[in-house]
């Protein structure tokens, strides 16, 4: 793969050190502009956003494993990191439309805190940013659809709150990107205070499936009795 | 920071499920997205740490070069990002992709029977600056027949995506072109019921900014979401 001049390095930013922001509350703040309405992604994003993972022969700035820990045997190491602390955490699953196809151009991004619960606010020694991304279908039409990101398992962010990871999905198709979060099996989740606003019967969407060591797999339905539950966010 | 966001602003966005947009049908959620009274994190308000990103990064027309120049109109593409308070968004990464002059993707799976540009990649990126400007130099793109239905023709346009200060201010969208005769005819643009919102997506051609000698300006600016999330550094008069 010839890297394309001057397309990109992949340098952290290490903004000149801690910010310390105030983030205002939004009912003091009178709206004077119109939002500009969202759009699809398309089907031909993956060049542009995720060109790595779709084997583009062009700098990637943004990957698939947020922390260390990429196992030896691992297919899709490379990530570069030094391990970060905490469990070790592979996730994948795949995004099925509404006759229950894998999806193979969807994009998908996680938020997530580190071990500790603490989100990734400046450059940090062990690499940890808090954020991936990863465009489905990537090992090509003969190749699986699964995502698959390398992390550690996100702390808790707050009293009550359970240990969860923020996915934000697009594709062709969707003219607003949808945004849910992933729960762990074996959790505490009664007393999580978005868990709880999800009606009953559907918070299973939620949770992710244990299938290995280390391992859970999440998968999303668009449509259909297993729809997942998206937030207005 | 409290739990302040309450919901997107969903007048100002296309309908979820749009038949005429025939890829919806099996891909867009039937079931509303639960609205929260509170509860999420900072991740809501946060912006990610992004990378460092090379100024060429930002010009299409130098970062696909292999043996000379693209083919086509060279254009800049600028404009600020602001939230619906109108007050700069900095730091949001901006990323763009396109097609070529031609109207056709690098993308592998485009089949469309026009050339490819081997000084052409198509797309680019940059970090909003601290007055919520960008600005992109690129090749104005074609516009391009998709199999939606019978004779479907995507007006020119830009795919841009942006991730502001957390979830609130995460948009993907596309910009498009004034005068394009396509316009009225394109689902996807007309996905967006009120035509004055739609209008947003249009951009302005702006002989001000346009460089002698050089290259035509368009301008877009663009409207976040999620004005309580827009950061402020502490100790700055922010009124």
């Amino acid at each position: 793969m010839a890297d394309l001049p001057g397309f990109g390095s992949m340098d952290l930013d290490d903004r000149g050190g801690p910010h310390v922001f105030v983030y205002e509350d939004r009912r003091s703040v009178p709206a004077t502009a119109g939002l500009t309405p969202s759009q699809t992604v398309g089907p031909f994003f993956a060049y542009g956003l995720t060109p790595g993972t779709y084997g583009y022969p062009h700098a990637e700035i943004h990957r698939s494993e947020l922390a260390g820990g990429v196992q030896p045997d691992d297919p899709h190491a490379g990530g570069g990191y030094v391990p970060g602390a905490g469990t070790h955490l592979a996730v994948e699953g795949q995004v099925f439309d509404g006759a229950d196809v894998p999806i193979h151009d969807a994009l998908v991004e996680i938020i997530q805190a580190d071990a500790d619960g603490h989100h990734a606010r400046a450059r940090r020694n062990d690499g940890f940013t808090g954020y991936g991304r990863y465009g489905t279908g990537s090992e090509g039409p003969n190749g699986d659809t699964r995502f698959r990101f390398r992390t550690v398992k996100p702390g808790a962010t707050g009293p009550g709150r359970a240990p969860s990871i923020t996915f934000i999905i697009t594709m062709r198709g969707l003219l607003n990107h949808c945004i849910t979060r992933m729960y762990f099996p074996g959790d505490d989740h009664t007393a999580d205070p978005v868990f709880n606003q999800v009606p009953p019967e559907r918070r299973s969407t939620l949770v992710a499936t244990e299938i290995g060591p280390g391992r859970v797999r999440f998968d999303i339905h668009m449509q259909g009795e297993k729809e997942t539950v998206f937030f207005d966010l | 920071m409290g739990d302040i966001r309450n919901g997107r602003s969903w007048s100002d966005m296309p309908d979820t499920s749009f038949p005429d947009y025939r890829s919806t049908s099996l891909r867009a959620p039937t079931q509303a997205p639960v609205r929260l009274d509170g509860g999420w994190d900072d991740a809501v308000a946060l912006t990610p740490l992004w990378p460092r990103l090379a100024d060429t990064d930002a010009d299409l027309t130098v970062n696909g070069r292999v043996n000379g120049d693209p083919i086509g109109e060279r254009i800049v593409v600028e404009g600020h990002l602001r939230d619906e308070a109108s007050r700069p968004v900095s730091g949001a990464l901006i990323e763009i992709w396109q097609a070529n002059a031609s109207g056709r993707y690098i993308h592998r799976e485009e089949i469309h029977p026009a050339p490819l540009d081997p000084n052409f990649l198509g797309a680019g990126r940059c970090l909003s600056n601290a007055d919520g400007s960008y600005r992109f130099i690129t090749i104005k793109p074609g516009s391009y027949p998709w199999g939606n239905h019978r004779n479907a023709w995507r007006p020119a346009h830009i795919h841009f995506s942006i991730f502001g200060a957390g979830l609130a201010q995460r948009l993907v969208t596309q910009m498009y072109f004034p005068g394009d005769p396509t316009l009225p005819y394109d689902p996807i643009f007309n996905s967006t019921p009120d035509a004055a919102v739609r209008n947003r997506l249009i951009s302005r051609f702006s002989m001000e900014e346009t460089v002698p000698e050089w290259a035509h300006c368009y301008k877009f600016d663009i409207t976040l979401a999620g004005a309580y999330a827009t950061p402020f550094e502490e100790g700055h008069d922010h009124g």
